[in-house]
């Protein structure tokens, strides 16, 4: 008996039984769609993630004093760019950064969700920023603490009509002059986005705010000195604090690093509890063979009768398992499909941004090869007790 | 010439606790090709321990079973799967077709289990079927079709395969007495075209239809010869009386 033969009969049967084989299917169809849906949703994840932190720059440092801790010294913006220099094997620009708060105004309208920012003059290169028109923060504005700022593209295109290089605006009650327009970043800017922003020189928004100088960021010269740039840096910072607790150096590659594996540790464990469900479908088939077999022991006996080995009874059975999970995993794959893409545009519109959820191919290769594989190896023990079958017990059965 | 089934002191017995039944007790008997024999006896007298092991379906606990001069007692399961795929055709009480597949499907599984290429099966299995007068009946499902239909398709069944002996328990057994004499014509008419027939019966009226005639009695063979000399259906009554009469 060939090989086809017994597709065609493990056909046959489950054709004659639609709804058990869909039943007995429905614990591999479930699982396999899950465990897509699931891959396909931690590849999306890691994916935005990687993509939110490239556009942060991914050959950034960030250096934070906090000046927590037993220390009562600090570290001066000096000392940091001559930090910089002196390792300039490795680490290529700095800019001090000083977050601002209570708002700016522009012509009386307060704006909420505008961020200013102080920076230092090569900010914009560390963040690659194009300035499009005027120009950029420079090193004069810093020494000599000027009003003078920055805005991003939402700014000038939504209060200045597109040409605010020379207007005003306040920040903190003071009034600041627009020196230079950022090219848009995104082909929409809005709101509270990365082009709704004001940059002002460093020491004017540490005066303005009547803080210190603590955070730094600083661009590497590849990211691959992560690790090095990340060890001269504190190196230096505890010889200067003498205390580890008071700064702390973050490379945005080794966050980025980190939180991909915390992703795929994610992925792992969910696809794992998903995994369980295939076992739980591959047991149902089982069951539902022993129950098919003992309900067909007497055509057993009687194909034993004419002839057929015991072989051919095992490929039988093992083909009829393999044949319905295989086809739970293939109604699997396609719900999982279904499903991804109405989770794909679910997500990107929550977001607010594009989110795809794709499992790939080699994840549903896999699946189809589990769930085929859970009917041969949950098929088996069935098929083995048809094979075994006594003949002439088998024929009297009823 | 050496016979195609022969029986050298054969027994079977079944072990079941500390009892042991003999089925078979040291049976010798010879069948020629072409032979139209009945196996008979009442009810536990050991006719289907004897079947089983003509059919190949079991072998014997002791002695010799020799099938066209091949011994059934050394082989294994695979042989013995083999053997009653080629050499035998069963007909049963019970017409054991199997439910999900049409007549014309059912008559080819014993090819299918040969090897018989598809094209070449359904054109054996269509004859086999135009031979019991099935022919335009062949995607019927058994369910669709009488006893007696149903029992020709088992006889095309066992017949399809070309065996050397075409083994009957109980042919008639499920069928009304008009049907069931169909049957056994179609059994003769099979001898006559050169088949060895044995058929198994307990009802004497229908074990005088073959030539010969083997009658068994707690695993004994009490007669063995032509099925119309008087002791062949006597001798049993004669017992039968006897013991009444004590
Ligand atoms: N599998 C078995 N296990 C135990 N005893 C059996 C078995 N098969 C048959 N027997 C016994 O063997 C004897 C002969 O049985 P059997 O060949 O079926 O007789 P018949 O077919 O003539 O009724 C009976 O006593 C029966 O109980
Ligand atoms: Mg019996």
């Amino acid at each position: 008996m060939k090989i086809t033969e017994a597709f065609t009969l493990a056909l046959k049967n489950i054709r004659t039984s639609k709804m058990r084989t869909f039943l007995t299917m429905l614990g591999i169809i479930i699982g396999v769609m899950a465990v897509i849906v699931i891959v396909g949703l931690g590849n999306g994840l890691s994916n935005y993630v990687t993509e939110s932190f490239s556009s942060l720059g991914t050959n950034t440092l960030t250096v934070s004093v906090s000046g927590r801790g037993s220390s009562t010294r600090n570290v001066s913006v000096d000392q940091m760019y001559e930090l910089v220099d002196e390792n300039s094997e490795y680490l290529e620009y700095i800019s001090p950064t000083v977050n601002v708060s209570g708002g700016v105004r522009i012509d009386g309208e307060q704006l909420y969700y505008t961020s200013t920012t102080g920076v230092g003059e090569d900010y914009f290169k560390i963040k690659n920023y194009t300035v499009a028109s005027g120009r950029g923060i420079s090193f004069g504005d810093i020494d000599q603490r000027k009003s003078v700022c920055v805005i991003g593209a939402y700014l000038n295109d939504t209060y200045f009509g597109g040409s605010g290089v020379g207007e005003t605006l306040r920040v903190g009650g003071r009034m600041f002059t627009v020196v230079g327009v950022l090219e848009a970043s995104s082909s929409e800017p809005e709101e509270g986005g990365t082009d709704d922003a004001v940059y002002i020189p460093y020491s004017t928004a540490a005066r303005l705010s009547g803080t210190t100088i603590n955070s730094y960021t600083i661009t590497m010269r590849s990211e691959d000195y992560a690790s090095e740039s990340k060890a001269v840096l504190e190196d230096a910072l505890l010889e200067i604090f003498g205390d580890s607790d008071s700064y702390s150096v973050i490379s945005m590659s080794e966050m980025l690093e980190s939180m991909t594996s915390m992703i795929n540790v994610l992925v792992y464990v969910l696809a794992g509890i998903a995994a369980i469900s295939l076992l739980v479908g591959g047991i149902g088939i089982m069951n539902i063979m022993l129950v098919s077999v003992t309900e067909r022991t007497r055509e057993i006996g009687v194909r034993k009768s004419l002839g057929a080995k015991e072989r051919y009874i095992l490929e039988q059975f093992i083909i009829e398992a393999a044949v319905t999970s295989a086809l739970g995993g293939s109604l699997g794959i396609v719900l999982g499909y279904g499903l991804s893409a109405i989770a794909s545009t679910v997500a990107s519109s929550a977001i607010g941004s594009s989110f795809t959820v794709d499992p790939g191919l080699s994840a549903v290769m896999l699946a189809f090869g589990i769930s085929a594989g859970i009917g041969v190896l949950f098929g088996f023990l069935p098929a083995r007790k048809a094979a075994r079958l006594n003949p002439i017990e088998a024929l009297h059965f009823d | 010439m050496s016979a195609l089934i022969e029986f050298q002191k054969v027994s079977k017995i079944y072990k079941m606790g500390d009892a042991t039944v003999v089925a078979a007790n040291e049976i010798s008997m010879r069948i020629q090709k072409g032979e139209f024999v009945s196996i008979v006896g009442s009810s536990g007298s050991g006719k289907s321990t004897c079947m089983n092991i003509i059919g190949c379906l079991d072998v014997p606990t002791s002695g010799t079973y020799l099938l066209d001069g091949r011994d059934v007692g050394s082989m294994n399961k695979n042989e013995l799967a083999e053997i009653r795929n080629k050499m035998l055709g069963f007909i049963f009480q019970q017409y054991n077709l199997l439910p999900k597949l049409n007549i014309l499907e059912n008559v080819e599984v014993p090819l299918m289990y040969r090897g018989v290429p598809r094209a070449k099966r359904h054109e054996l299995a269509k004859a086999a079927l135009e031979k019991v007068g099935l022919g335009d009946k062949l995607r019927h499902r058994p369910s669709q079709l009488s006893g007696g239909q149903q029992q020709r398709v088992s006889i095309a069944r066992a017949l399809a395969g070309d065996p050397a002996v075409i083994l009957a328990d109980e042919p008639t057994g499920a069928l009304d007495s008009r049907t069931g004499r169909e049957v056994l014509a179609m059994l003769q008419e099979l001898h006559n075209q050169g088949h060895t027939v044995v058929l198994i019966t307990h009802d004497n009226s229908i074990a005088v239809e073959a030539e010969r005639i083997i009658r068994l009695e707690d695993g004994n063979v009490v007669y063995d010869g032509p099925s119309d000399a008087p002791e062949a259906v006597v001798t049993a009554r004669k017992r039968e009386k006897g013991a009444v009469g004590q």
